[in-house]
């Protein structure tokens, strides 16, 4: 039993998988500041933010920040037929609610269950409370444009929106995956719900492998078809778009959630200044010997082109 | 340096800490394990009271030393009182008096108590006179109808309070019985009804109160016996049929029918004894020793504070070591819990319940409060109106759970009161959001993990050993310390992430 943690451990560490001290202890502390972490924490601030450098996000329909701003809700609603409520200060896409269609009073959600406007408030009002902020801090309602989901991953996702995750550590993109959402996850693109993990080659954008919550799968469980192998449009300017969020934030170790919209094309949707580690299942590989190579060669990539170089010819 | 700054305060602190420790125990002879079978106690009365302006006197009836007990080192602590102790009818009363108070007084009356095993419980005395009856009417004719029916029913003295005990403890009372105990008998009724009864039988008689020297405690309750003249002794009977016998670990506080205290122009007066094992018994002549060679040490350490301020810290100490676990349970194993250091508060309320009661509870208030919780989503509540009914909620169980278990005569079930009512309330909160948000899988598991680290902390808690260590020398807390500053900066696999990565290392 011992012995086989020990030679598991020896194993990781040979890999250079990095575990949760050592990412706050080596990364998350020394590269991001603290006081650069409300610009990510809340989405406001960092839509507002991406908005002044020309970087493209879904656009904001409307915000409700006091409780007497609910009576609103059925004002601002109304010139869409779908949209997205998500808390500000939210994590991990809970409290994310997506509406899809609206037939008469009623709101379709994404996963086919119909909501009242009545229970829309409420959700909005448990968003304002703090029920889904970190700590349960007062938190405001944003709702906004709805992703219609570029046809790349349509065959590969049940539902929801398949988002890519690439992790930026000092502006040099080094570890990427899309997350599909499956039955399982609920259409929510998180790997902890069952979504499943596909790991992105940063050098040419095509899709590796692929994890589905411990195991490595080749298919996506509800449609059957190939995960692996899918190029990714655009590949060179969406790693150029997650680059440039180094110099929005500040943060050194971030991770960039990127969604492709069929019209608007890649949409910066959130950024995390503690990205989980599940990135390193869905490569098979770990992240630490590509955070020494970057610290290694780091005073040499000063532009975000030669950042972009730097991580398709190393990685 | 500065990559080694935390490295050189940890080894800093544990060096000061062991080397503190090193010289009180081998320079200064604190002792390094608990002195288990200790018959010496600390014994304290609290007496509280509201002086009204006006000149106030308190008597408070104080144990003296017996043939089975010393009472050494006593002290009063009353500021600003005149005081006096006077002995009296195999008694002995302290009196603090002022001529003019106001406003709410504590004093405080504490002793060293050594236990001397004789063996019988007897004390020596001369013969004493009886005292009268104070029974009269129908009350005197029960008292004289159950000592010719008991006397007729046995051979000797033994046999005699054996079967008045019977007499006195069975259910439902006969009527006699019933007459001279009134409508809720206690302990202490049963004893004044027994002296009284011997009194008409003409058997000298006295009823005894005080406390148990085996489990420490705040507020102790007073236990209540007799003692029963024979052959130029009294001899300790108990009226408990749980009870046996009276031994040397029954400390008598007074004799008689009055009350502990006596309080004369004033009100709430109210008085709380409490005893813990003297653990200074081998501290004592280490403590004697040191004075002369550092009075500093022990002008400033816990042996100064009152017992009852000293029995929290024996419990306060523990909680850093606590906290030292759930570092390790966290960020070594990986288990997650709801609220950081909620198992730590959960652990220190089992420490009263037992494990299993507290198991049992915490369970049950939990899943009945998730259930509560899941209802209360449907009235669309906001959060801490939501968050508030759910407490009501919680002290309404509490409530419902110490009544019932006490109807069914289980006792431990009336410790619910000590759980942290808002950490449960917490708790139910987190639980039933994990459970919407992430599923029932994650918020059992979280729960489970919140449970059994609990669990873990609670059996380190109950190390007697790692008890008197830190109360002995609690300046090992600065290895504690250490320790978890060097915790801090550990970059090690989580045992857990093991298992998470480890299809990583199948390769």
């Amino acid at each position: 039993m011992l012995g086989s943690a020990i030679s598991i451990a020896r194993k990781l560490s040979q890999r250079g998988i990095v575990g949760i001290n050592r990412r706050n202890n080596d990364y998350i502390q020394p590269y991001n500041p603290r006081h650069l972490f409300p610009l990510v924490d809340d989405k406001l601030r960092t839509k507002q933010l991406a908005q002044q450098a020309g970087i493209s996000v879904p656009d904001l329909y409307g915000v409700i920040r006091e409780q007497h701003e609910v009576t609103n809700l059925g004002a601002i609603l109304k010139p869409f037929s779908d949209f997205v409520i998500k808390p500000a200060a939210g994590s991990g896409g809970e409290g994310v609610t997506v509406v899809s269609s609206r037939s008469r009073n009623l709101y379709r959600q994404v996963n086919g269950v119909a909501l009242s406007e009545e229970e829309l408030s409420y959700h909005v009002s448990n968003i304002l409370t703090g029920m889904f902020s970190l700590g349960g801090k007062p938190d405001k309602a944003l709702i906004e444009y709805r992703v219609k989901f570029d046809p790349v991953f349509e065959a590969i996702s049940f539902q929801g929106v398949p988002d890519i995750r690439i992790i930026i550590f000092q502006g040099v993109p080094v570890m990427s995956m899309v997350r599909l959402p499956t039955r399982m996850s609920d259409g929510k693109a998180n790997l902890h719900q069952g979504a499943i993990g596909a790991g992105i080659d940063i050098g040419s954008g095509t899709t590796m492998t692929a994890v589905w919550r411990t195991e490595i799968v080749a298919e996506h469980p509800d449609t059957g078809n190939p995960v692996v192998g899918v190029q990714v449009p655009g590949w060179k300017q969406l790693l150029e778009l997650a680059s440039r969020c180094y110099e929005l934030t500040g943060l050194g170790y971030q991770g960039v959630d990127i969604v492709l919209d069929r019209d608007r094309g890649p949409l910066i949707l959130e950024l995390n200044a503690r990205p989980g580690l599940s990135i390193q299942l869905a490569n098979r590989a770990g992240l630490l010997p590509r955070l020494r190579a970057v610290e290694k060669n780091i005073s040499a990539l000063t532009t975000v082109a030669e950042r972009v170089r730097f991580a398709q010819e190393s990685f | 340096m500065k990559r080694h700054h935390l490295q050189i305060l940890a080894l800093s602190l544990a060096i000061l800490g062991i080397g503190l420790a090193l010289y009180k125990a081998l320079a200064l002879h604190f002792p390094i394990s608990p002195d288990v079978a200790s018959p010496i106690w600390n014994a304290e009365a609290q007496v509280r009271f509201v002086a009204q302006n006006r000149s106030t006197q308190v008597s408070l009836f104080i144990p003296r030393s017996t043939e089975n007990s010393a009472v050494m080192d006593e002290s009063f602590v009353s500021r600003g009182f005149g005081l006096t102790t006077e002995s009296s009818a195999g008694n002995r009363h302290a009196t603090w008096s002022i001529r003019k108070a106001i406003g709410q007084h504590t004093l405080y009356y504490r002793a060293v108590v050594r236990q001397l095993d004789t063996g019988k419980f007897v004390v020596s005395s001369k013969s004493p006179e009886l005292t009268p009856t104070t029974l009269a009417g129908s009350e005197l004719a029960a008292a004289e109808g159950i000592v010719s029916e008991i006397k007729a029913q046995s051979a000797d003295l033994d046999s005699l309070v054996a079967e008045l005990s019977k007499r006195l403890n069975r259910s439902p009372a006969d009527d006699n019985v019933a007459t001279l105990l009134g409508k809720r008998p206690s302990s202490e009724k049963r004893v004044k009804a027994a002296v009284e009864i011997l009194t008409v039988g003409q058997i000298p008689a006295r009823a005894v109160h005080g406390v148990r020297l085996v489990e420490e405690g705040r507020n102790v309750p007073i236990e209540h016996w007799v003692e029963v003249y024979q052959d130029k002794s009294w001899r300790a009977f108990s009226l408990d049929p749980s009870v046996p016998e009276i031994t040397a670990e029954y400390l008598p506080w007074w004799r008689g029918s009055e009350p502990i205290a006596g309080l004369k122009d004033g009100s709430k007066l109210n008085v709380a004894l409490s005893v813990s094992r003297h653990e200074e018994s081998a501290v004592d002549s280490a403590v004697e020793g040191s004075r002369i060679a550092s009075p500093m040490l022990l002008q400033f350490s816990l042996f100064s504070l009152p017992i009852a301020t000293q029995s929290v810290y024996k419990i306060l100490l523990l909680v850093p070591i606590g906290a030292l676990l759930l570092v390790l349970i966290r960020n070594v194993v990986g288990i997650e819990t709801f609220g950081t250091f909620m198992p730590v508060l959960i652990a220190l309320a089992f420490r009263e319940t037992q494990l299993i009661w507290g198991v049992t509870l915490f369970v049950f208030l939990i899943a009945l409060g998730l259930l509560v919780r899941f209802y209360l989503e449907h009235l669309k509540l906001l959060l801490v109106p939501r968050l508030a009914a759910v407490l009501t909620v919680v002290v309404l169980m509490m409530m419902a759970v110490s009544i019932l278990t006490h109807r069914l005569d289980i006792e431990r079930g009336l410790s619910v009161a000590l759980f942290p009512m808002i950490i449960i309330t917490m708790t139910i909160e987190r639980m039933s959001i994990v459970w919407e948000e992430l599923g029932a899988y994650d918020a059992i598991k979280r729960g489970l993990g919140s449970l059994v680290s609990a669990i873990l902390v609670y059996l380190v808690f109950s190390l007697h050993y790692l008890q008197h260590l830190l109360f002995v020398f609690p300046e090992l807390l600065l290895v504690v310390l250490a320790l978890t500053l060097l915790m801090g900066r550990y970059k090690g696999y989580r045992l857990m992430e093991l298992y998470r990565f480890r299809e990583l290392a199948k390769e």
